[in-house]
């Protein structure tokens, strides 16, 4: 199967790699996992006092559209709100990568990821 | 055997409908049941007979390879009990996994990185005793606790150490041949 220019790019050169001290009061970390493909994918936000995303970082074992999708979405929610992350649809994600049907499953992990990573932060802060 | 196609796979060969199953008697009802229904033996038949003998060798291949695998037979347990794996959807599994997970696959890259075959082998056998404890958590879930849920899960968890053996495989596969 052909992947898109766009999962090659961020395959080939994933944004954020890596990890935050997970102790930090300031980071919320979600880790989830695909059952059908054994994707394992940890994803971390780090936030500021104001509630802004002002980094994230991820670690996926998958194949090249977990990566993109991890990657693409650590992009996306810096500068964001918590609630403008959890705004973020799967269907966003496939699209803008051009993710085949079979691969949909990819996107719906990052998505499930940055939902958990919110609701760690939310959980810490007793939100 | 009958041409009933509504009975369910367990009842195809006439064996008790539980995870906990005995491979030589369903080796043997198989073989019984697939020499049955063998296309050679239909050759001189009808082509309405062609048809459902075909049907049947189908019917009964299918059923012998999910009652073979622990969890394809699992999945289909709990399917006859109207429960979905969720293997598809449920992304959410407990933490302390993923994160063994997440261990288990450093350690894989680790030792193919280092092209260390010893040490993969032995990360094998130790996967495959981490999967024979998971499946006879599996096996007590369905056939003693009626625990749809957990079965469910170690199902889905299950998944997770296929993909790790395959990992294994290709990574001893790559550094040897």
């Amino acid at each position: 199967m052909a992947y898109s220019d766009k999962v090659m790019d961020h395959y080939e050169n994933p944004r954020n790699v890596g990890a935050f001290e997970k102790g930090d009061d300031s980071v919320g970390t979600g880790m989830v996992g695909a059952p059908a493909c054994g994707d394992v994918m940890k994803l971390q936000i780090k936030v500021s006092e104001d509630g802004v995303i002002e980094d994230a970082k991820f670690k996926t074992y998958g194949c090249g559209s977990a990566i993109a999708s991890s990657s693409l979405i650590t992009e996306w929610v810096k500068g964001k709100s918590l609630d403008e992350a959890l705004a973020i649809k799967n269907t966003d994600i496939a699209e803008e990568l051009a993710l085949p049907p079979v691969k949909i499953h990819c996107s719906i992990l990052a998505e499930d990821a940055i939902k958990a990573a919110v609701a760690d932060y939310k959980q810490k802060h007793g939100k | 055997m009958s041409t009933d196609f509504t009975q369910d796979h367990f009842a195809l060969f006439n064996l008790p409908r539980r995870f906990a199953i005995d491979t030589a008697l369903l080796d043997s009802a198989w073989r019984t049941a697939a020499a049955e229904v063998h296309p050679d033996r239909f050759v001189t038949a009808q082509d309405a007979e062609k048809r459902v003998a075909l049907m049947r060798a189908t019917r009964v291949n299918e059923a012998y390879q999910t009652l073979k695998s622990p969890v394809a037979r699992a999945r289909y347990l709990l399917q006859l009990a109207g429960v979905d794996t969720a293997e598809e959807t449920n992304t959410s599994m407990p933490a302390a996994f993923l994160m063994a997970q997440m261990e288990w696959r450093e350690a894989i890259a680790d030792a193919r990185a280092a092209a260390n075959v010893d040490q993969l082998e032995a990360l094998s056998r130790q996967l495959r005793g981490d999967v024979k404890e998971l499946e006879t958590e599996l096996g007590s879930a369905l056939d003693e606790q009626a625990d749809h849920a957990a079965a469910a899960l170690a199902v889905r968890k299950l998944r997770f150490l296929e993909k790790l053996d395959q990992e294994i495989g290709d990574a001893i596969e790559a550094l040897l041949y």
